[in-house]
């Protein structure tokens, strides 16, 4: 069946155009999410340059690195790329990435508005970040509550690019969540039962199904804060009858399960490298995903608990305690199911699983001390303080960020079909999990000494000091092991050693394709008999034929028990998505400036639009469309 | 690493005396939230030493496997240890979470009718302090030092004048927020003698991290008597009538207060017992000739982006301004 004339017809069928044209034009998948990735992780480090410079200024007591001025730009800048700009992002390019491999699909569901979700986001990154290069950066925090971030305190334009910048990266990530929450519900290959996804699947969905419905939350908020500030509507000014507190309702609604649409994802790669180097099936995977399922539930019924120090009804504020505590129940059995797996399979334990450790040490922390500050009451003390600092870093870096780190190693061979040294990997990883604890484990210590965030500075004498160093260091120590990471990612690239399709012995379907994938991801489309098909007891995988190899086809399958129903068209490399988000990005900037850009801009989209959806086809002669004269 | 931290911190839950923290609670709410604090700490304390002990336990356990290799009846060991863990997980959570409804209780439980009733409003970034005078009923005006009566509860009611900024003195009660056109009350009990110190806990604009502001608390009897010399319109040998108090009127006095002078700004602190204040801006400067005078001259210098305009003054007119707010006793 691999017959070399397949290959060819498949070849031609599904490459880009080559250069400067097919780069602009692709949808293929796995180049998108590259892009992703790549953009993430150097927005990574450029924020995480920032935190830095931030520890250093913390370092000694009226230090005059920074100016306050400087120091608040930075950690907006900081908060506001990580959690925008890399954390969600990455994950969505995780997904781009991984989920029509392990599917055994060509693409996924909606190729276009996937090249499309990269260039709004890419817009988004642009304007962030040339706004800070040019010198208007937001100051305000990664949250920006209003009356500061409102027209009488932060007069310029400040604040407007923040809440523009949230609007693109947000529009981008609705665009990409309906696509792989498509892709998976209809594009499983035959006999990938709901029951038979792996979980990494599952995680997808539900972190794809909970921004859809959180997104829009924060889109709506940002847009009042714009018009207050554009339009004088007043949403959020008390004197003209506004409620400062909407705001911060409405953001958490959105911010809360941001952290966990951030945190599950990771729960899905973590599934995935314990049960490969386990060597054996998950334990308990029904129940990951109902523990999954719940999480995501759960996470629209606990935005309170970021803010029990407003002062709203104590009874309620207990309610949003109970809650917020409940998560500890399906995060702690996920963490037993993954525990209960290494224990009883054959473990061995190279880089990616070395992650899986570091994560399990470093985010149990966090967890716990989530619990403690799920307190209504005993968050009155630890709120706003350095105790959250380290909570937040311990839940996002040693939740969500060493569980991507392992995925990195686990999926690197399959994307470039090389090595990673693992030895350099080990180093890495020390310097990095070592670091970080070393950083932020002194956090919780200076929040309970008192230390409050979002200062510049602290006068001598409060004990700060040298907690502060040690924080410091560590995370200089955690950088230097970042670099290391990525030196070894690079030389590996041209260097590493040759990997072969399958070299750690996988159990899902991304590891029957060669590596690096080629535009078609597999020859066949497989079929699926269990959790982990490519252990199918040592028998071949099973392939079903009927996708035309010189068509771009895909096959539609039923949500639940997924039968093949029909062959679906799937679009070519297009121009288009790239022209709609430029069009997109202008109206966005421009409305930063005028109100008039929102009305202007809607032509250039509309036309951009119309190009996008211009029939390519013949009119049908049969069916519906085609019984009109 | 970590373990390293953890029993620096239990050092530090034994060995902590600073003056803003809330391991070493000084009144009725923060030893509420400390025996919270240290009931959370054993909990999660416990939790985490097991789940390591899990974590390491599987690995010898794996690595084990990897030499025989024979499967055992492990799957029933496992779903016995499922539901275990599960049973533990909902006990321990029942338990802090009916310890945090009992605490957030605590934190209201003081009485309206016996409470001293003050007002404190955030401003950028300096907060203004009013107290209700049981003589006359008046409310009288001071800023960026809380004076306490030792045992008594102070009922605080919270309010902004711009933006959000929250009320923070650890050591004696958790933080509230002040939010512009709502009114936030906090219960404090003191029930240690001397010098604490607050700040600002919510990010308000570039000042943020110079919005502090002392607290003293005084015997009953102490805090009569600083009361009743507050509300005097304006010390007793202050420089009224003389030429440094016109000069101060001119320059200063459209947006600060003397009470008892035709100074009678709102816009900035009020003045009238300035010198019996320890520090000034908010505890940026201590409260020194020297500090005084550094103050008027470069305050953008002290604290970027203040209100506070630099005022100026010849050499001799800033030392005139100087002795006549060294006078506000």
């Amino acid at each position: 069946m691999l017959d070399r004339s397949l290959i060819d017809r498949l070849h031609r069928t599904w490459r880009d155009p080559p250069g400067l044209w097919g780069f602009l034009t692709t949808v293929d998948h796995k180049r998108i999410a590259a892009r992703y990735i790549v953009t993430a992780l150097l927005l990574m480090f450029l924020a995480g340059m920032l935190a830095l410079d931030m520890r250093w200024q913390l370092s000694v007591p009226e230090n005059s690195r920074m100016t306050a001025q400087t120091f608040n730009e930075s950690f907006s800048l900081h908060g506001s790329t990580m959690l925008f700009l890399v954390s969600v992002p990455i994950m969505e390019a995780m997904a781009f990435w991984l989920v029509p491999l392990m599917l055994g699909a060509r693409n996924m569901a909606f190729p276009r508005l996937g090249a499309f979700s990269f260039w709004l986001y890419f817009g988004g990154v642009l304007t962030l970040w040339i706004a800070h290069a040019i010198g208007i950066t937001p100051d305000l925090g990664w949250f920006e509550y209003p009356p500061l971030s409102g027209p009488a305190y932060s007069p310029g334009h400040r604040a407007d690019i923040w809440a523009q910048m949230i609007t693109f990266t947000e529009v981008a990530a609705l665009a990409a969540s309906v696509n792989v929450a498509a892709t998976i519900l209809k594009m499983r290959p035959p006999g990938m039962t709901l029951a038979r996804m792996p979980v990494f699947l599952w995680a997808m969905l539900i972190a794809s199904i909970m921004t859809i419905l959180s997104m829009p939350a924060v889109m709506l908020v940002t847009s009042m804060l714009i018009s207050d500030r554009l339009v004088s509507t007043h949403f959020f000014s008390v004197a003209t009858g506004g409620d400062a507190v909407l705001f911060q309702h409405f953001f958490w609604f959105f911010g809360h399960p941001e952290v966990y649409l951030i945190f599950i994802p990771a729960t899905g790669f973590v599934s995935s490298i314990v049960e490969t180097f386990s060597r054996r099936p998950l334990f308990g995977h029904s129940a990951l995903v109902l523990a999954i399922v719940s999480i995501g539930a759960l996470a629209f019924g606990l935005w309170v608990h970021h803010m029990f120090a407003v002062g709203l009804p104590r009874l309620g504020n207990n309610f949003y305690t109970a809650a917020s505590m409940a998560i500890a129940l399906p995060a702690g059995l996920q963490i037993f199911c993954w525990i209960a797996s290494i224990w009883a399979g054959r473990t061995c334990f190279a880089t990616p699983m070395l992650w899986v450790l570091g994560f399990l040490a470093t985010f149990v922390i966090g967890g716990l001390s989530g619990v403690m500050t799920a307190s209504a009451a005993l968050d009155l003390q630890l709120t706003d303080t350095y105790f959250i600092v380290a909570h937040l870093h311990y839940v996002l870096v040693g939740g969500a960020m060493f569980p991507l780190f392992g995925a990195f190693c686990y999926w690197y061979p399959k994307a470039t079909g090389r090595m990673m040294s693992e030895s350099w990997g080990k180093i890495a990883f020390g310097l990095i999990v070592g670091g970080f604890n070393l950083g932020f484990f002194p956090m919780h210590v200076l929040g309970l000494m008192g230390m409050p965030r979002r200062v510049y500075t602290y006068p001598a004498g409060m004990g700060w000091e040298t907690l502060n160093q040690v924080a410091t260091a560590g995370s200089g120590v955690a950088v230097i092991g970042g670099l290391i990471f990525v030196a070894n990612a690079l030389i590996s690239y041209w260097h590493g050693e040759p990997s072969g399709s399958d070299p750690w012995g996988g159990s899902t379907l991304e590891w029957a394709s060669p590596s690096p994938p080629p535009p078609w991801n597999l020859p066949f489309t497989p079929v699926v008999e269990d959790l982990t098909p490519m252990w199918n007891g040592g028998k071949a995988l099973k392939a079903m034929d009927g996708l035309s190899p010189d068509k771009r086809q895909v096959l539609v399958t039923s949500v639940t028990d997924a039968e093949p129903i029909y062959r679906q068209k799937s679009p070519a490399p297009s121009i288009w998505p790239l022209m709609a988000a430029l069009a997109v990005s202008t109206m966005f900037i421009g409305s930063i400036f005028t109100p008039w850009a929102i009305a202007l801009g809607t032509l250039p989209i509309a036309a951009a639009l119309t190009g996008w959806f211009w029939p390519n086809r013949p009119r049908a002669a049969n069916g519906p469309l085609g019984s009109r004269p | 690493m970590s373990k390293f931290g953890l029993s620096l911190l239990m050092l530090l839950l034994g060995a902590c005396a600073g003056i803003q923290t809330p391991l070493s609670p000084a009144g009725d709410q923060a030893s509420a939230l400390h025996s919270l604090f240290l009931l959370m700490m054993i909990v999660c304390g416990g939790v985490y030493l097991i789940i390591i002990g899990a974590i390491m336990w599987s690995v010898l356990a794996a690595k084990a496997r990897r030499r025989n290799a024979a499967p055992d009846g492990s799957e029933k060991i496992l779903n016995r240890g499922f539901y275990s863990a599960a049973a533990g997980i909902v006990v321990g959570l029942t338990i802090l979470i009916v310890g945090s409804l009992f605490v957030d209780r605590a934190l209201i439980a003081a009485r309206d009718d016996d409470a001293l009733h003050i007002r404190v409003t955030g401003h950028q970034w300096w907060w203004r302090i009013e107290y209700s005078d049981p003589a006359s009923g008046r409310w009288i005006e001071t800023a960026n030092e809380l004076h306490l009566p030792l045992g008594r509860t102070a009922r605080v009611q919270l309010a902004s004048g711009d933006v959000i900024h929250s009320f923070w003195v650890p050591n004696v009660a958790g933080k509230i927020d002040m939010i512009p056109g709502r009114r936030n009350l906090v219960d404090l009990t003191p029930r240690r003698l001397g010098w604490f110190r607050g700040q600002c806990a919510e990010f308000c604009g570039t000042q943020h991290a110079h919005m502090s502001f002392d607290v003293k608390v005084d015997t009953p009897a102490q805090f009569d008597a600083w009361l009743a010399r507050q509300s005097d319109p304006v010390a007793a040998g202050a420089l009224v009538g003389s030429r440094a108090a016109a000069l101060f009127l001119r320059v200063c006095g459209s947006c600060h207060a003397v009470r008892g002078t035709p100074a009678v700004g709102r816009a900035g602190p009020d003045l009238t017992h300035f010198a019996s204040r320890r520090s000034i801006a908010a505890g940026t400067v201590s409260m020194t000739r020297g500090g005084i005078q550094g103050w008027l001259a470069q305050p953008q210098a002290l604290k970027p982006g203040t209100s506070m305009p630099a005022v100026p003054l010849v050499p001799a007119d800033a030392d005139a301004v100087a002795t006549y707010l060294e006078s506000l006793r």
